[in-house]
């Protein structure tokens, strides 16, 4: 995303105006030498990959070691000081967003990769360490980690378990949730807790699955072991042009339904099919409403016996053209597209602003035609990309923020679109998280019951509500004040009064 | 049938009479675990039925009281499978037992836990109140992930009233193989086959044999068969199903004897760990252990814990002391606040997983 002037945030946690001096003084005290205070250095903190929301920290610290994370929780929950914890900033929902009088703990320096275990396919890294950097670590012994959000060469492992990142692949290889045994943490309060185990489950409630995903709100995350896979024999691709949007769903469902599970399922529609091509020429047919890319993988014999069977589904599901790649730089070629798609259609338009709803497959063609039809109303353009196979769906709306109004403009129509998602069964956020971005669209999904659970979960792992305050989870008031209607089941309060 | 409402008053009324309850789904499973203290039963066997499925979306819900044969028959109709082979044990599981206890079959290490599965649930918490997380789709980041928070939960957070679930498409061939090994032999070829990506879903060791399932295309599983197979035999279709399921239910002879039964989660490659009298069935590519020993619990746990992993005394205990591996204090401390925060009077299933718990 390209910069964007900053936005006035409605954000209400519980803060004062900046952190005292007698804090800041503990502080360096504490931590000497990791603790940045100037606007020159703090700036290159004032966002993540959210970058319409910016603020520039007060203090930013980097500590090096576990002992020096403990010690600034305790002095920050001493002096009642939020924290914010950053990865690599690589994250699209503001979760990373400095909160004005609190602390920023950027964990980057926590990149060294303490433990390959071959034997029991199993790596032990800290929380900075690059999702990539583990795969090419275990490359030599045939092992990889299987989830690649498309970020992976910048985006560390701690803020993959913040945030559940997913990728390309969870069709067959699941989110991060599927793919960490256990992690480590701190509490606020600086205790420290391992949730998971080195064996395939842990004692007790499974805090592993409640924690992951829950966005630097719980505790901040000093090791994770992940799971490794043994990386397939061989993986091919093909590709399918439809002439209408639908067909192209129908096909998913087809392949899916004759039982076949792809590495990769992904759906592109014209306007994003023509700006991948114009950026990467990946050899994508420009006339065509939608095109899919459908990777198999596996081991040589399973792979040669599907690919010839997708590609007989794919031919019938009425494709106007069916190619698979021949080798592996045709592979690439083929993914070259996809993998560019966003900044594809950066190039199209001063701003884009990504969405990540997800919704049941089957409602895809009707949920494209109300995007379309509100892009009319809003006017302003799409492109759509879709993790098709799971229903993670990313239109990309063009913008440009020196136009006055229009980031509002671009902002009021994605939650139109995420509300959509939510009526038809689906969720606000796929994979990117709800940050600071999706705290209204999570009104919608919600209801006053559920929101009050989770912050009550919220408290009985940060009872002094210190973790990224005000982050993730919408205020009960907030909601209130929003008048956001929630919607469930595609049923809307009170059916039968009319609406306009 | 949904009897939510009814169910809902039922916990009201327990809540303001303060009378703790113990849920109770087909009983297949109730050996398992602390006993649980209560002063009546909530039975949710009436809230039965699924409620919708759509293969192609790979994604079923179900209400809690479906019995889990009338799930898998219902998908088996679709060529599809719970991904987690879960165990009916005496027969009568429900889908919400199976949820709540969280325990998954053979395939387990290939095709993900229970947990793993779950989608979004319908809780029914102690403080009456009916609540939904997580949804029908694979992706979904909104919120915590209270959904899978509830497998293993053991009922003590609440009434998981329904519940939605991953489902995969059953395999075109399933073929099993067998092989003479000892253990240090067996968990060599594991450890190194599980490096490879061989279509493997299932492996069980007595001590002197390895058996082996393969599960995936015509082609890739007769690869697989050739290549891993050396002196092995294969068995008779029928056998197969009965083997696994066998091992599944714990209907080996293994499992029928007096002695306590322990379950061992390890991390796969470790070595057999030599306690007193020990008589090990390794299952999960070697990451599960089913273990009869004349050791002592403390024993047990310390064993388990040295290597990474945990211990829980499945079967042949009374049901009043210790049966899962002992959690360090803080963790415990956490456990609390969570369950108090769902359940804040506590009237669900007390005492199952700790005591006080």
């Amino acid at each position: 995303m390209s910069e964007t002037s900053s936005l006035t945030l409605s954000l209400t946690p519980p803060l004062t105006p900046s952190v005292s001096s007698n804090f800041l003084m503990a502080l360096h005290d504490s931590v000497p030498g990791r603790v940045l205070t100037s606007q020159e250095a703090c700036r290159p903190y004032e966002c993540d990959g959210l970058s319409a929301y910016r603020h520039t920290p007060d203090v930013v610290v980097l500590p090096e070691t576990v002992d020096e994370v403990r010690a600034i929780l305790r002095l920050c929950h001493a002096h009642n000081v939020p924290v914010v914890a950053r990865g690599a900033g690589t994250g699209l929902a503001g979760g990373a967003l400095p909160l004005q009088g609190g602390v920023l703990l950027g964990m980057a320096k926590f990149n060294r990769i303490l433990n390959i275990d071959a034997a029991n396919r199993t790596a032990r890294v800290q929380p900075g360490v690059r999702n990539l950097a583990i795969s090419e670590a275990v490359a030599a012994q045939g092992l990889y980690y299987a989830p690649d959000p498309s970020s992976q060469i910048a985006c560390s492992i701690g803020g993959n378990v913040a945030e559940n990142s997913g990728g390309v692949h969870c069709l067959k290889y699941g989110l991060t949730v599927h793919n960490v045994l256990s992690v480590t943490m701190l509490t606020m309060e600086g205790e420290m807790l391992t949730l998971g185990s080195a064996a395939l489950d842990a004692p007790g409630l499974d805090l592993l699955a409640l924690f992951t995903g829950s966005e630097g709100l719980l505790g901040i995350i000093t090791e994770v072991t992940v799971k490794l896979l043994p990386r397939p024999e061989r993986a091919q691709v093909l590709l399918a042009a439809y002439d209408d949007v639908e067909k192209a769903g129908a096909a998913v469902a087809t392949i899916i339904a004759a039982g076949v599970i792809p590495a990769g399922l992904e759906m592109m529609d014209n306007p994003a099919i023509r700006a991948a091509e114009a950026f990467v020429h990946a050899g994508y047919p420009e006339d065509a409403a939608a095109i899919l890319l459908c990777e198999l993988d596996g081991t040589n014999a399973e792979v040669s016996e599907e690919i010839l069977r997708v590609r007989e589904l794919l031919v019938n599901s009425g494709a106007t053209e069916v190619r698979t790649a021949k080798d592996e730089a045709q592979r690439m070629k083929f993914w070259a597209g996809r993998k560019n798609a966003f900044p594809a259609v950066g190039r199209l338009s001063p701003d884009y602003y990504c969405m990540d709803g997800t919704i049941p497959r089957q409602h895809l063609a009707h949920v494209l035609g109300e995007i379309a039809r509100l892009s009319d109303e809003y006017g302003l353009k799409v492109a759509n990309v879709f993790h098709a196979g799971d229903g993670n769906l990313h239109p990309l709306i063009l913008y440009d923020a020196n136009t006055p109004g229009e980031l509002e403009k671009t902002e009021a129509f994605g939650r139109r679109i995420l509300e959509l998602c939510v009526q038809v069964g689906g969720t606000v956020t796929g994979e990117h998280g709800v940050g600071v971005e999706k705290l209204d669209a999570m009104c919608s999904q919600f209801a006053a019951p559920e929101l009050a659970q989770f912050h009550a979960i919220k408290a009985a792992f940060d009872p002094a509500g210190l973790l990224n305050p005000g982050k993730a989870i919408p205020t009960l008031h907030r909601c209130a004040e929003m008048g956001r209607m929630h919607v469930h089941g595609g049923a809307l309060p009170f059916p039968e009064l009319p609406r306009f | 049938m949904d009897c939510a409402t009814s169910l809902k008053e039922q916990v009201i009324a327990a809540k303001a009479a303060a009378t703790p309850l113990c849920i109770v789904g087909g009983g297949s499973k109730a050996f398992y675990g602390r006993k649980v203290q209560a002063g009546a039963e909530l039975d949710v066997r009436q809230h039965a039925g699924i409620v919708s499925y759509e293969p192609t979306e790979l994604v079923v819900t179900a209400r809690c009281g479906t019995t889990l044969a009338e799930l898998e028959s219902v998908l088996a109709e679709h060529g599809q499978m719970l991904p987690f082979e879960p165990p009916h044990f005496s027969g009568g599981a429900t889908v919400g037992g199976m949820v709540a206890a969280g325990l998954s079959g053979p395939r387990r290490p290939w095709g993900g836990a229970v947990r793993d599965a779950v989608l979004g649930v319908t809780l029914l918490t102690g403080k009456g109140e009916i609540l939904r997380f997580g949804g029908q789709v694979m992706k979904n980041v909104a919120g915590y992930d209270v959904s899978r928070l509830l497998a293993g939960s053991l009922g003590g957070l609440g009434v998981i009233l329904e519940v939605s679930l991953r489902v995969l498409p059953r395999p075109v061939v399933e073929i099993s193989l067998v092989q003479d090994a000892d253990a240090t032999t067996a968990l060599q070829r594991l450890t190194a086959w599980q490096g490879k990506p061989w279509p493997l879903t299932a492996s069980l060791h007595d001590g002197e044999r390895l058996w082996l399932r393969l599960s995936g295309t015509e082609a890739g599983v007769a690869a697989a068969r050739s290549s891993l197979g050396g002196e092995s035999e294969t068995c008779g279709n029928n056998m197969d199903t009965a083997l696994w399921q066998n091992v599944r239910d714990q209907r080996l002879p293994f499992f029928t004897q007096q002695q306590p039964l322990w379950r061992l989660s390890v991390p796969p490659a470790t070595q057999a760990l030599m306690l007193p009298g020990g008589q090990e069935l390794v299952e999960w590519g070697g990451a599960q252990r089913w273990l009869h020993t004349d050791a002592t619990a403390e024993q047990v746990y310390a064993a388990a814990s040295k290597v990474g992993g945990h211990a829980t005394l499945f079967r042949g205990h009374e049901g009043c002391g210790v049966v899962f591996q002992p959690m360090a204090a803080p963790l415990l401390a956490l456990h609390k606040r969570l369950k108090a925060s769902f359940d804040p009077a506590g009237i669900f299933n007390s005492g199952v997983m700790v005591e006080g718990l």
